[in-house]
């Protein structure tokens, strides 16, 4: 049996590497729960499209308001020091490298980061991209928080898209339930491996290549 | 005197004509003019082309005006919606055109409509599919793809409060796309829940400025109950 990150652990990991005072999108999907992991001694402040900056958690059932909601159509709070906004406002934080931070799914990432993650371009699926590629683009650094491989077991690290593309090597780091990857101009460094599973079950698993920076390779 | 209030949704938007183009505020429900929107299905307008984030939400609103087939083409970025069954229909049965839009591209070109842009570029969308037989260029090494202003006949959109100018005051997040709307089409109508004596709204606040607005309906609160919106992305 593969030994795996939970959900919880990811997140965890991922909310880690948000600094004090980082302005944050966090995508839908997976990367919500990264809300619930962001450490309480840091004033983050979350962002979401629609409009909002002090995004605050859920509202207690019954006084949710159809008008403060996130990009998920999910109702939320805004917190003190919140500030609501137009669109273009809102993308111009991202296009404009204002917002430090997105925290993205993604169908696939390859080796030199680009990503897909809006459309599987099956013949009978609606297409539908929202924020994702302006996000891609826009965040000053770009997470991407996926499961390492597909249900088949086929990797979702690959050497080049086969899904349409969200963004062209747009891709800072990878979280998965395997490792954290970092795209770098030399190539993809695992920088972390999950406890249990070694550097080279992890490339034969990732069937790209990759670079030891973890901390085994430099014990 | 300047009054741009006019007494009932009907009136707002009988002059609306076939194959307009027409942009619709709100992401999904918040924001949505539904009852501009019931006016609109009612006084009858065929072939419109609709701008919206969205492609409608369960059988209201802009859903309704797709499901009575009044649409031809929408230019949004998020049809997709665990609600949508109507559009979703119209989309597999080829009864409706669809463009797809980045989000933020569908803002700044509706932004750039209403600030007299020609064009301008973006990175958004580079090397992907719906940069496909686009300009590019490629400015201090970045790549960028060239992007025009969408403009509308008319906007109908929704606001808090307004007075007889025109001047317009939001509420939270179903700020949304009103005032990038407001300012593209040649015509712009909305629907307040509350209309304020003028000098009631103070400068300070007003997010859109009467200039972007020409007609402007009272629907008071709880007129309509409005349904939470579903989990749908």
């Amino acid at each position: 049996m593969l030994k795996r990150y939970t959900r919880e652990q990811m997140a965890a990991r991922v909310a880690a590497d948000i600094p004090n005072g980082a302005y944050v999108n966090l995508g839908i999907g997976l990367p919500t729960i990264v809300a619930n992991h962001l450490p309480k001694d840091r004033e983050i402040v979350l962002h979401t499209e629609n409009g909002l900056l002090g995004m605050g958690p859920a509202p207690e059932a019954g006084s949710e308001d159809p008008d403060l909601i996130n990009a998920g159509k999910q109702p939320v709070t805004s917190l003190p020091g919140a500030s609501f906004f137009h669109h273009a406002d809102s993308f111009a934080m991202m296009r404009g490298g204002h917002l430090d931070f997105c925290v993205l799914g993604a169908f696939q990432v390859s080796v030199t980061g680009d990503l897909a993650n809006w459309h599987t371009g099956g013949p009978d699926a609606i297409p539908a991209v929202g924020g994702a590629m302006d996000l891609a683009i826009g965040a000053k650094r770009v997470y991407v928080m996926m499961e390492h491989l597909t249900k088949k077991g086929e990797s979702k690290i690959v050497a080049r898209c086969t899904y349409p593309l969200t963004g062209v090597g747009c891709v800072n780091r990878i979280f998965t339930d395997l490792a954290v990857l970092d795209v770098t101009p030399e190539g993809l460094k695992a920088i972390e491996i999950v406890p249990g599973l070694s550097f080279a079950e992890l490339k034969q698993l990732s069937g790209v290549p990759l670079i030891d920076a973890s901390a085994k390779a430099a014990a | 005197m300047i009054n741009k209030i006019v007494a009932t949704t009907a009136a707002a938007v009988a002059d609306i004509p076939d194959g307009a183009t027409v942009m619709i505020g709100g992401f999904g429900t918040a924001g949505m003019p539904s009852e501009l929107i019931d006016a609109l299905i009612e006084q009858g307008a065929k072939n419109l082309t609709i701008v919206n984030n969205n492609a409608g939400n369960g059988d209201t609103g802009l859903a309704a005006l797709l499901k009575a087939k009044r649409v031809r083409k929408i230019i949004c970025s998020f049809p997709r919606q665990t609600d949508s069954w109507h559009f979703d229909n119209l989309y597999r049965a080829g009864e409706i055109e669809l463009e797809l839009v980045p989000q933020g591209n569908l803002a700044e070109r509706i932004r750039a409509a209403g600030a007299g842009i020609g064009a301008f570029y973006t990175p958004t969308g580079f090397g992907t599919q719906l940069a496909e037989g686009k300009e590019t260029r490629r400015i201090d090494g970045r790549d960028y793809v060239l992007e025009y202003p969408i403009r509308a006949d008319f906007a109908l959109i929704k606001a808090l409060r307004a007075d007889r100018w025109g001047n317009l005051v939001y509420r939270k997040t179903a700020r949304n796309f009103g005032p990038i709307m407001a300012s593209a089409a040649k015509c712009t109508v909305v629907q307040v829940r509350e209309i304020v004596n003028l000098g009631d709204l103070d400068p300070e606040d007003v997010v859109t400025p009467g200039i972007f607005v020409q007609r402007v309906v009272e629907i008071p609160a709880a007129a309509k109950l409005v349904a939470l919106p579903g989990a749908a992305a």
